[in-house]
């Protein structure tokens, strides 16, 4: 039967007797099977009521529209309890099996890890989603017989989309949590990473309820199922049999961390020369995709503000190039240019928006931290884009103002960009045969060299030149 | 890491159904398994003894291709466990040193489920488990949810698991350690029951009488190294030396010291015995009664004195003997 896990007839049968397996275990323990039916069965009724009641008070000041809000945002958390449950489910199943060692006969059968993978994710979701949608109809016939209430067709399948989602990244998001935890107590403790993100989702989803843009939402159920293939993708890459078993304390070995920075931060070199060999031999091009991916992105972000202001234009009176004799000089000297104190404050400027990205791109897989720098050329697309409108010379004001320090900036942008994305994405994919933090540690380790070797020392070059250099280029091509 | 070669000696694959090469794992800077080169043939036990950590469970891991060698290569029943592992799991049965069953099952389900698992049909696995719990005596335990079963039951259950599929071969880390004497000789029969029908079988243990009464070959592992492997004679002969003799004489001794022939060695006279040893006793022997006679003794018995595998585990662990393979 499963002799050709190639085939998806194949993979799927096996999986179903590992869900099978497991969700009969769910339906014997008690204290999984109570908590679902409460949800199921007592909650949406106390919802019906709270509805009721909330309506009917609203109502008598005239504030129907909270009462109409109120009974969407009721169905969607009637909808979200008892998936909650497939968190705990899902690190059961995941971590408990482990550490109650009945994990490695498993391993030790023909069953791909994608098998094992898939059927604890259909038995941490099934149980919880069918009582989500069980939870879902008591609750809407119960409106419907007490104030004949019907969804709109799009609330509903929204809703069902939304709780559908939110299942699948809990449990994703538990089976990440469960390759880096050997027991259910380590686990639980982790499981915080999940909850409270979850928890501010609901918030902005009952915020987006409450507003009424249920169009909105649809972008929201799009970025859940994003969300949810990334997090699957890192899943099924982190459980894998050697991973499994390897994994046998979880100690948190400051000693060890710092030696394997070291060593990858070093990678031997003897001597400052061999390491900026090493810098761009190795490094770089261990980054070159990403190196391409921030290129085109930055491009695209240059673009987007550039058509951007087409939609919200600057007043032509402020973009007035022709009138600066007097005031760009002035100006410069108020701004702190052509000082130390200017050179400084820019290059502190710039450092501490290279941190920011680093650090919210750690925690978006480095999409926040492509943001960030996005948002910097997206403004000189955008001032781009206005100069246009006001039918100035774009070439020349650019070469004036950002061209002369933009030609170490945008290498640095890139650079850093590259090396936060290939920070953040490590937890999707880490190096094969390596540890999650192994290749965390190695890819820290890796921006920290390019942060130090050649990003540090382009952003000193870009603010001197900005602060010495592009005031008098600007002087001379915008001055005449 | 490196692969098994593709080139294979048609005759190997008939008879041996393990093979490795230089097999190795170190997980991070930890080396728990270096170079193991061995084979185990069709109808062969091989018994991998070694101290807590030596390496043992690494191995059997890696020939199950749950682990990935760092270095080497290996291959079970003809499959690579590296390029194949589907192949491999599917034709072996692996015994954990922790059985982890699910505790709300009861015995037939979770062979059920086990059956389900390597592709066996409802009817094969209801045969095979009706005939499994039946030999290791476990049917008494049917009605019980398995948490409720001994430590004992859970190991033969565990066996069971293991047999379920008839595997060509068995990994088994430490298959009688909990078991009350007369389990464990179930056990042993069981084991001896599939040596005869061709599987090779690797037990692990920490037992070293039951590897003398399992065991065809035995192979002492410390800090991830094959120190020594051979049969257990092989094993006695080269770590303790010739083989030692007692002969028992019907008169006491009285301080003499009989004449024995020069190529024996005496070791010990007692009150109406010499003990020697002898590189060739079968040559020996005869001459050693012959000139005992002449000197007018009579011998009531001449026998091989008794050494345990223990003393050949205890001095090869303690003086980490190195460089001793038989092979």
């Amino acid at each position: 039967m499963h002799n050709h896990p190639e085939n998806l007839s194949s993979t799927l049968e096996g999986a179903w007797v590992v869900a099978q397996r497991e969700i009969k275990d769910q339906m014997r323990d008690w204290r999984i099977l109570s908590p679902i039916l409460i949800m199921t069965l007592i909650f949406p009724l106390l919802m019906n009521f709270t509805a009721e009641q909330a309506v009917e008070f609203v109502g008598r000041y005239g504030a129907n529209i909270i009462g109409d809000r109120l009974i969407p945002f009721l169905l969607m958390v009637v909808g979200f309890f008892p998936i909650s449950i497939s968190l705990v489910i899902a690190l059961e199943s995941f971590v408990g099996e482990r550490e109650r060692l009945s994990l490695e006969p498993l391993l030790s059968t023909p069953l791909t890890d994608g098998q094992l993978y898939l059927g604890k994710m259909l038995a941490s979701l099934l149980l919880p989603l069918l009582a989500a949608m069980l939870g879902i109809i008591v609750y809407l016939v119960g409106l419907f017989f007490r104030i004949d209430w019907i969804p709109p067709t799009q609330l509903l399948i929204q809703v069902i989309l939304l709780t559908f989602a939110q299942a699948v990244v809990m449990v994703s998001g538990a089976v990440v949590i469960s390759s880096q935890a050997t027991s259910v107590r380590a686990a639980n403790l982790l499981a915080s990473f999940v909850i409270m993100p979850v928890s501010q989702l609901i918030i902005a989803e009952s915020l987006i309820m409450f507003w009424g843009r249920y169009d909105i939402l649809w972008l929201l159920v799009l970025a859940l199922f994003l969300i949810s293939l990334v997090l699957g993708r890192m899943g099924l890459h982190l459980f894998h049999r050697e991973a499994l078993l390897g994994r046998e304390i979880d100690v948190l070995d400051l000693k060890w961390a710092f030696k394997h920075f070291k060593h990858e931060f070093v990678r031997g070199a003897a001597n400052i020369k061999e390491w900026y060999r090493d810098l761009f031999l190795y490094s770089l091009r261990r980054i070159r995709t990403p190196i391409l991916i921030t290129m085109g992105i930055l491009v695209v972000a240059y673009f987007i503000g550039f058509f951007a202001a087409r939609r919200f234009s600057l007043p032509k009176e402020v973009l007035q190039f022709d009138q600066l004799d007097e005031v760009l000089g002035t100006g410069f000297a108020q701004m702190g240019l052509m000082s130390f104190r200017g050179w400084s404050w820019i290059f502190l400027t710039n450092l501490r928006a290279l941190a920011l990205a680093t650090i919210f791109g750690i925690f978006t897989f480095g999409i926040v931290g492509e943001l960030v720098l996005m948002l910097s050329i997206g403004i000189i697309g955008y001032f781009a884009g206005n100069l246009g409108l006001a039918g100035q010379e774009v070439g020349r004001i650019l070469t004036a103002l950002v061209l002369p320090h933009a030609i170490l900036e945008i290498p640095a942008a890139i650079f850093i960009g590259a090396a936060i994305l290939q920070l953040g994405m490590i937890f999707m994919s880490p190096s094969k045969g390596s540890t999650l933090g192994e290749s965390w540690i190695t890819a820290l380790a890796e921006w920290a060299r390019i942060s130090i070797g050649l990003v540090i020392p382009l952003l000193i070059g870009a603010a001197l030149l900005e602060t010495f250099l592009t005031p008098q280029i600007a002087l001379l091509l915008l001055t005449g | 890491m490196s692969h098994a070669p593709s080139c294979y000696n048609p005759q190997n694959i008939m008879t041996v159904l393990i093979e490795t090469f230089d097999l190795s794992k170190t997980f991070g800077e930890f080396l728990a398994v270096d170079g193991v080169t061995l084979q185990v043939e069709a109808g062969e036990v091989l018994a991998l003894l070694g101290p807590n950590g030596a390496g043992k469970t690494t191995t059997i891991r890696m020939l199950a291709s749950i682990l990935s060698p760092s270095r080497g290569w290996a291959k079970v029943a003809g499959f690579d466990v590296v390029r194949e592992p589907i192949g491999v799991r599917s034709s072996i049965g692996m015994l954990t040193e922790h059985h982890g069953l699910y505790t709300r099952m009861k015995a037939k389900e979770y062979l059920a489920f086990f059956g389900r698992v390597y592709g066996l049909s409802d009817e094969q696995t209801e045969r095979s488990s009706q005939e499994l719990l039946k030999r290791l005596e476990l049917e008494e335990g049917l009605s019980k949810r398995l948490g409720e079963f001994s430590k004992g039951m859970r190991q033969k259950l565990a066996l069971a698991r293991v047999m379920l599929h008839e595997p060509t071969i068995l990994l088994l880390d430490e298959p009688t350690s909990a078991m009350d004497p007369s389990s464990a000789k179930i056990v042993r029969e069981s084991i001896f029951r599939l040596r005869s029908s061709k599987r090779a079988i690797v037990v692990c243990t920490h037992n070293l009488m039951e590897a003398e009464i399992l065991a065809d070959r035995i192979a002492i592992i410390q800090n991830g190294k094959i120190i020594v492997h051979g049969t257990p004679e092989e094993l006695k002969q080269k770590i303790l030396g010739d083989p030692i003799m007692r002969v028992e004489l019907t008169e006491p001794l009285n301080g003499i010291e009989p004449q024995l022939p020069a190529r024996v060695k005496v070791l010990e006279y007692g009150s109406n015995w010499i003990r020697y040893d002898s590189s060739d006793p079968k040559e020996m022997n005869p001459v050693v009664i012959d000139m005992l006679s002449e000197q007018g003794f009579e011998i009531v018995t001449l026998s091989q004195v008794d050494r345990s595998l223990e003393e050949v585990y205890l001095r090869v662990v303690r003086n980490k003997i190195h460089d001793l393979e038989m092979d």
